[in-house]
């Protein structure tokens, strides 16, 4: 829709394709990243009894252009023994990677970047770019903390990949479908549609997937946070030990690259996670653009409940950030092998043979 | 955590009721964490903005030395109490024509103060030489947000007097001195070599030798 109302604009396909690709960064990504910067600061201080930043305008709420601005200044150091080419293309690899991830999933009714059949597997493949941005920024440091950080986070998500694969495909196979717009559109209507409650239809399986469901949603959102390298898992970028892992050597308008994919990352994330399970822009109970006969209305309801579900789960990224602390290397695999990964297992098997039933 | 030495002792149920209790305890665990965090994101926060809002000092808080100059009598005490050696005190001897007034708790003043420095680079804030001051003028205040770019602008200076007269108020004792001196000299018909030799040196209208003029001030003081 966003696309041919820009092609009738501009009557140009390349422009209007190019505006497109942008909307989300400038609609979406970069202001979600100011706010969610400031929001972790003011949360954590507050779950500490501190006040925050409190300077920069209203309860410092301007802090995060304040730094912005300042990063933009700074000098932009590339140490002597890096290799330039890789430590170049790292920063850019890595924010492609979580950004590429928005063209695949539906912000309203009205937007999706690339309507294509195979959207959460497409989501899922060009995260992986993410991880050879990381070993490859970590690499190119020419640093040990920086190699330790970016190894142990390409272990990390890579195992964590497999649980977050074994849920999509509990989903995947009671809706039949790869595509996130046409998943979104089947959980239409009220909450009770949506997959963490069974999906649309209305049987006695409905019933007996529930249980199942919410295992498999608590069993992505767990992982998800893991591929995010979020407390309690940010052994690679443990900054007590680590420095700050693979961006240590980063500075400038390259480490705030890293930065802006990190908290890119998790509002996509959350918003793969309200997707697949919460009705994605749907609302939980009918639009007031329905009641009020106000058509142009509804995707823009939908935009506000989308976000508000990818913020909703973004602070409790948060709050258990702030809640957990770190857990050691051999914790983190066994969560992964021993537990998560087990119990999606089964949750498949058991999902399957209803499905098939 | 499972512990792997001792799985093999383990049956089958056993080590899936540990299964389940390590699900279960982790989850429980978690959510009280949580419960937790989520309370303290209501309590008020401890900061103070600080430049903004400022806690009250505790009542006998030691911070920057003030010298309430019109009370001082240059009796040297604080300056010898003093453990760092901060405070530098000159005095020159008043003549007997010229009247200083009292200090507010009625001690005659009898001795110009040329110079009262007190270096608070150095200064330890030990209260030391408050005490002894037999007439209260120097204490502690409740500034402590003096800090300085140069080390030199800690040298702070509490004298009243304009340089003028201090080289004024030096010379007239020199003077005063010396005709002192003089009429000594004319009274006693023989005047030994030494205490001709004294007024020759002070009659120098510039610097007198400060370490004469104060054993002499401090002893008339003690008097």
């Amino acid at each position: 829709m966003i696309y041919d109302y820009l092609y009738k604009l501009t009557g140009s396909e390349i422009l209007s394709m190019l505006i497109q690709s942008a909307i989300p960064l400038f609609l979406l990504v970069l202001p979600f990243v100011l706010v969610a910067v400031w929001l972790e600061r003011k949360v954590s201080a507050h779950m500490q009894d501190r006040l925050g930043p409190m300077r920069v305008g209203w309860h410092g709420w301007l802090q995060t252009v304040a730094d912005l601005v300042k990063l933009i200044q700074k000098e932009d150091i590339v140490a002597k023994e890096t290799d330039k080419v890789l430590f170049n293309i790292a920063p850019v690899l890595v924010f492609a990677g979580s950004y590429a991830a928005f063209a695949a999933i539906p912000l309203t009714s009205a937007f999706l970047g690339s309507n294509i059949d195979l959207g959460i597997f497409f989501i899922v493949a060009v995260s992986g770019l993410v991880v050879t941005g990381i070993l490859m920024a970590g690499w190119a440091s020419n640093n040990k903390y920086s190699l330790l950080g970016a190894m142990r986070s390409a272990a990390q998500i890579i195992s964590y990949e497999i649980p977050t694969m074994l849920v999509i495909l509990i989903v995947v196979m009671i809706t039949g479908t790869l595509n996130l717009r046409t998943l979104s559109e089947m959980q239409t209507g009220y909450f009770w549609n949506w997959m963490i409650f069974g999906g649309p239809q209305f049987g006695i399986d409905k019933f007996i997937l529930i249980p199942l469901m919410i295992i498999g949603f608590l069993i992505i959102y767990i992982s998800t946070l893991a591929e995010v390298n979020r407390t309690p898992f940010d052994i690679p970028e443990a900054e007590s030990e680590l420095v700050s892992g693979y961006h240590t050597e980063y500075s400038g308008m390259k480490f705030s690259m890293f930065f802006l994919a990190e908290y890119a990352n998790m509002f996509a994330v959350s918003a793969i996670v309200s997707a697949l399970f919460l009705g994605g822009y749907q609302s939980p109970f009918g639009y007031l653009g329905n009641l009020l006969h106000l058509p142009w209305l509804i995707p823009i309801e939908q935009f506000g409940w989308f976000v508000g579900k990818g913020v909703f789960f973004v602070l409790v990224q948060m709050w258990l950030r702030w809640t957990l602390p770190r857990l050691r290397v051999d914790q983190l695999m066994a969560v992964c092998w021993k537990y998560l990964i087990p119990i999606a297992f089964a949750d498949l098997l058991i999902v399957g043979l209803i499905t098939v039933i | 955590m499972t512990d792997f030495r001792n799985l093999q002792y383990l049956t089958l149920t056993e080590t899936m009721r540990e299964y389940l209790s390590n699900i279960w305890k982790a989850f429980s665990t978690i959510l009280i964490g949580m419960k937790v965090t989520f309370k303290h994101l209501f309590v008020p926060a401890v900061t103070i903005q600080y430049p903004d809002i400022k806690l009250d000092l505790p009542e006998r808080e030691r911070n920057r030395l003030y010298v309430n100059m019109d009370d001082c009598i240059g009796c040297d005490q604080c300056a010898r109490a003093c453990p760092v050696d901060c405070i530098t005190i000159e005095t020159v001897k008043a003549l007997p024509t010229e009247d200083l007034g009292k200090t507010s708790n009625g001690k005659k003043k009898a001795l110009w103060v040329t110079q009262f420095d007190i270096d608070l680079a150095k200064c330890c804030y030990c209260q030391l030489c408050v005490f002894p001051c037999p007439t209260e003028c120097i204490y502690m205040t409740n500034v402590y947000e003096f800090s300085e770019y140069q080390r030199e602008n800690l040298l702070y200076s509490y004298i009243t007097l304009t340089p003028e007269e201090i080289i004024e108020k030096k010379n007239n004792l020199a003077k005063f001195e010396a005709e002192k001196a003089a009429k000594k000299a004319a009274a006693e018909v023989k005047p030994p070599e030494k205490k001709m030799a004294e007024p020759v040196v002070k009659t120098s209208p510039l610097p007198n030798p400060p370490v004469n003029n104060k054993t002499n001030d401090t002893q008339k003081e003690k008097q």
